[in-house]
């Protein structure tokens, strides 16, 4: 079994799977449990000022979206940060660190933004002994209405202020986890990073309704007939999140500034593939909510399993390693033709290919009297969509055409010789090839 | 009081009384909300979708899984009943298995195929349980249409032509409409009355007359419909029964399976239906089994149905074979029945073992018996009927018979094909080509 010993900016856990600050890391009973679990840390629910803690709804706090067979796939949520006296968080941070050694405890922080409340924070939780803090730039809701929250991480020059007072009154690692609500993720990891965070967490959730009921009139989670905004996560924000991970990893100001990843890992292969886009570790949430914290085992068994057939001794092996295969769409080679070809044992003769490529894109999918399906390579642009319109997976696949052979669709030969389009002779900006 | 299970003889009260209830209860219970969420979600939308394809009224199911997985079962339901008027009864008694579901593209994928009985059930349930009818009465048009007979085919037919604002009067022999559904069927498909409620639902619409205890041949003839009317619509079904032609064949204890379901389905206390200690059914099609399932499930010890060809050869459904023997009926293939011995009364019937030919190879074998119930096959009663082929009226097109003025649809014409939903796609599509005919 591989070794996933994970050590992520000197934070050495058994395993790169860390809950991320949210309900499930609200209490030492449910960290206790998560570690039971298998956890490798445990980013403990946002900690607020010292003095009378928030308060939040007593109605409905999340919202969510269902696929089919209603598996949940996003959840948005109005919680704030923890409701719990913050001597009380820290006394049992304290003791859940005391007894889980090898694991991870991570304190999140949120406090207005002014050096004096950030120094005190960070005094008081460096006493319980934890690993690390995260400052919470990313809630997109409510602490954000205060001044905090994403109200930070939306404004880089606030980013790296807090970045620089933080480091300058904790010798603790200091992870700046970031807001997707944004325009371009990189300004914020990079003021982060000037402020001389020792890494990024990215993303935290995403401003989101989830679904308006049709009687009252109310957008969901309503409380009283009235909703709010609130923050969107599971696996639906996943592509989202690797686009945002992967942007900063491939970004050459950020080169070595660690990540931690976020959004939509519920299994093993979604954390490898945020690990291969860049991030040293990840952190999760929805899918523990959803499913309850042993999800980590399959995580573990299949992480170790990918890797131990991938022959990689560890998890730095993995990470980054899909990132110089992210490229721009210009430098995509152009030469490259492929067509969709139909595996007839695996057909199930649904049809669904044939009406999303008749109805919606290029007529390339022909239908028999008898139900066959097959690809017209004169119209098939390979674009995939009756592959993913598939409800069998394997079924349809694109097919590369070798050099040598006839493009039907445009009537030429495929050619190995890559060539992008800031080659290509329909581009008025075209550079002639040497 | 209970008589023993084990006391010969055809005898009512053969189990206790809680138990007629147990076995009498609806085969497949509508599916509440959750398992039609979960089951409704199974369906790909397929393109040009096979299920649709293999249904006899063509219903576009893809589409009312979809009202349903959407919370709109009534316009499910319409989508249905716009298709199949009578689609609350294909649903309980449609033999799926080999139907839509069969063509389902999940069964090829998983064996597994999504339930689309059942979902149409769940949708026709919720539409007609509010008690309203979604469809409207044309403009009265003046036209006079005679149906003979108010089973499937008559029904689906006469609620189609009142829709278009036609004026149609139903002729029904029996007592009361509804043909095989109210009188054949087995009881656990359709409980609680469900026959009489589709009618009284379905009649709604309006322009419709029925005149039950009217048989066509006897007091009132073809030819005087075709008088009185502007069309007639024949679906009279197959009122006549096969004889094994066997000596004893009259003999006290031996009757017509579909006589048998009907007195059970018009029976309001199954507790009162007598049955044999050892019942031997005669046939291999779907009113073999539902009579051999319903004597076991009545009290008979032993039930034998036996089938003079190969399994693969019987009408009966695996499905329904399944049921059968899942209740305790035992099935034997490739035996004719060659003698029937008795005392007053039927004691034992003996059987050849032959093969699909019915090529017998000289191997005999008889079994005890105090009832026996004949399931061979219906045939036309006789009546003043335009050209038949085989016992059953030649048809074309859209149910024209050989006389003009006069279509045909169902059990009793050459095109049936012994299922509820066949009758009605009979039924619905010769009211549209009478119509057709009698506008233009």
């Amino acid at each position: 079994m591989a070794d996933l010993t994970s050590n992520f900016i000197g934070i050495e856990t058994p395993n790169p799977f860390w809950l991320a600050s949210a309900p499930p890391t609200d209490k030492e009973y449910n960290v206790r449990r998560a570690f039971e679990a298998g956890w490798g840390g445990a980013v403990w629910k946002t900690l607020g000022e010292d003095g009378p803690p928030v308060v939040n709804v007593n109605g409905p706090r999340y919202g969510a979206i269902w696929g089919a067979d209603r598996r949940l796939l996003g959840l948005n949520n109005i919680e704030l940060i923890t409701d719990r006296p913050l001597g009380i968080n820290l006394k049992e941070m304290t003791r859940v660190k005391k007894d889980y050694p090898d694991r991870a405890i991570i304190a999140s922080l949120m406090v207005p933004v002014n050096e004096d409340c950030w120094k005190e924070i960070l005094l008081r939780v460096a006493e319980t002994g934890c690993d690390g803090v995260e400052l919470n730039f990313g809630c997109p809701h409510g602490m954000s209405e205060r001044g905090m929250g994403s109200a930070v991480g939306q404004v880089p020059e606030y980013v790296g202020q807090v970045t620089e007072w933080c480091k300058k009154h904790t010798c603790l690692p200091v992870i700046v986890k970031l807001t997707p609500n944004i325009t371009d993720i990189r300004k914020p990891a990079q003021a982060a990073r000037d402020g001389g965070a020792d890494a990024v967490s990215l993303i935290n959730t995403i401003n989101s309704i989830t679904s308006v009921n049709l009687d009252s009139f109310a957008p969901e989670p309503a409380i009283d007939g009235k909703g709010a905004h609130g923050g969107y996560c599971g696996p639906a924000v996943k592509p989202i999140a690797l686009n945002m991970v992967a942007e900063l990893a491939r970004t050459k100001s950020l080169q070595g500034l660690p990540i931690s990843g976020i959004g939509g890992i519920g299994t093993w292969r979604d954390a490898a593939e945020f690990l291969a886009l860049g991030a040293g570790n990840v952190q999760v949430c929805t899918a523990a909510m959803t499913y309850g914290f042993r999800i980590v085992k399959e995580m573990i068994s299949g992480l170790s399993q990918y890797m131990d057939e991938k022959g990689f001794s560890s998890i730095d092996e993995l990470v980054g390693r899909a990132v110089p295969n992210l490229s721009d769409w210009q430098n995509l080679n152009l030469n490259y033709v492929a067509k969709a070809r139909i595996n007839q044992e695996l057909c199930i003769k649904c049809g669904r290919c044939y009406a999303a490529c008749e109805d919606t894109s290029h007529q390339a999918i022909t239908m028999s009297k008898n139900r066959i399906f097959g690809v017209d390579d004169g119209e098939c642009v390979a674009c995939n969509l009756c592959v993913n319109v598939c409800p069998v997976e394997g079924c349809i696949t694109m097919e590369q055409l070798p050099p040598g052979s006839l493009d039907e669709r445009t009537g030429k030969t495929v050619v190995a010789q890559y060539a992008n389009w800031t080659q290509h002779p329909n581009n008025p900006g075209a550079c002639a090839a040497e | 009081m209970a008589i023993s299970a084990l006391a010969s003889g055809i005898v009512p009260n053969r189990l206790a009384r809680r138990q007629y209830a147990d076995n009498f209860s609806d085969l497949h219970p509508r599916l509440n909300d959750h398992e039609a969420m979960v089951a409704a979600d199974q369906c790909y939308f397929c393109h040009d979708a096979p299920c649709v394809d293999a249904c006899p009224t063509e219903i576009d199911i893809p589409l009312f899984i979809r009202q349903i997985a959407t919370r709109t079962p009534e316009a499910a339901a319409k989508t249905i009943f716009s298709q199949n008027i009578l689609g609350g009864m294909c649903a309980r008694v449609c033999p799926t298995e080999t139907l839509c579901e069969q063509a389902c593209v999940r069964e090829v994928a998983e064996s597994k195929p999504v339930k689309i009985g059942q979902l149409q059930r769940y949708a026709t349930d919720a539409l007609m349980d509010s008690d309203i009818h979604p469809f409207n009465r044309a403009a009265s048009t003046g036209k006079k249409i005679a149906v003979a007979g108010a089973g499937p085919a008559g029904l689906a037919c006469a609620h189609r032509l009142a829709m278009k604002g036609h004026d149609v009067a139903i002729f029904e022999a029996r007592g009361k409409p509804g043909g095989l559904n109210e009188f054949g069927i087995a009881a656990y498909k359709t409980v609680d009355g469900f026959a009489k409620r589709e009618i009284d639902w379905l009649l709604q619409i309006g322009g419709i007359t029925l005149k039950p205890g009217v048989r066509i041949g006897g007091n009132l003839t073809i030819r005087q419909l075709k008088a009185d009317f502007d069309a007639v619509f024949l679906g009279i079904g197959l009122g006549g029964t096969g004889r094994l032609g066997l000596e004893n064949e009259d003999m006290a204890g031996i009757r017509d399976a579909v006589d048998f379901i009907a007195e059970l389905r018009q029976a309001g206390d199954f507790s009162t239906i007598p049955v044999g200690r050892d019942v031997v059914v005669v046939g291999g099609g779907m009113t073999a089994i539902d009579a051999a399932v319903q004597s076991r499930l009545l009290g008979a010890l032993n039930v034998t149905l036996a089938y003079r060809r190969s399994l693969d050869m019987m009408k009966a459904s695996r499905h329904e074979r399944d049921l059968a023997t899942s209740k305790g009926v035992r099935i034997i293939t490739g035996a004719v029945p060659v003698a029937i011995r008795g005392n007053g009364s039927v004691e034992e019937i003996e059987f050849e073992y032959s093969d699909d030919n019915l090529e017998p190879t000289g191997h005999k074998f008889a079994i005890p018996a105090d009832q026996v119930l004949k399931a061979i096959g219906q045939k036309l009663a006789d009546a003043d009927l335009p050209e038949t082929e085989n016992g059953k009226i030649k048809t074309t097109g859209a149910g024209r018979t050989s006389t003009e003025g006069i279509w045909a649809g169902g059990d009793c014409t050459l095109a049936g094909d012994d299922l509820t939903v066949t009758a009605v796609a009979e039924g619905r599509d010769a009211a549209e080509d009478i119509d057709r005919c009698l506008m233009s």
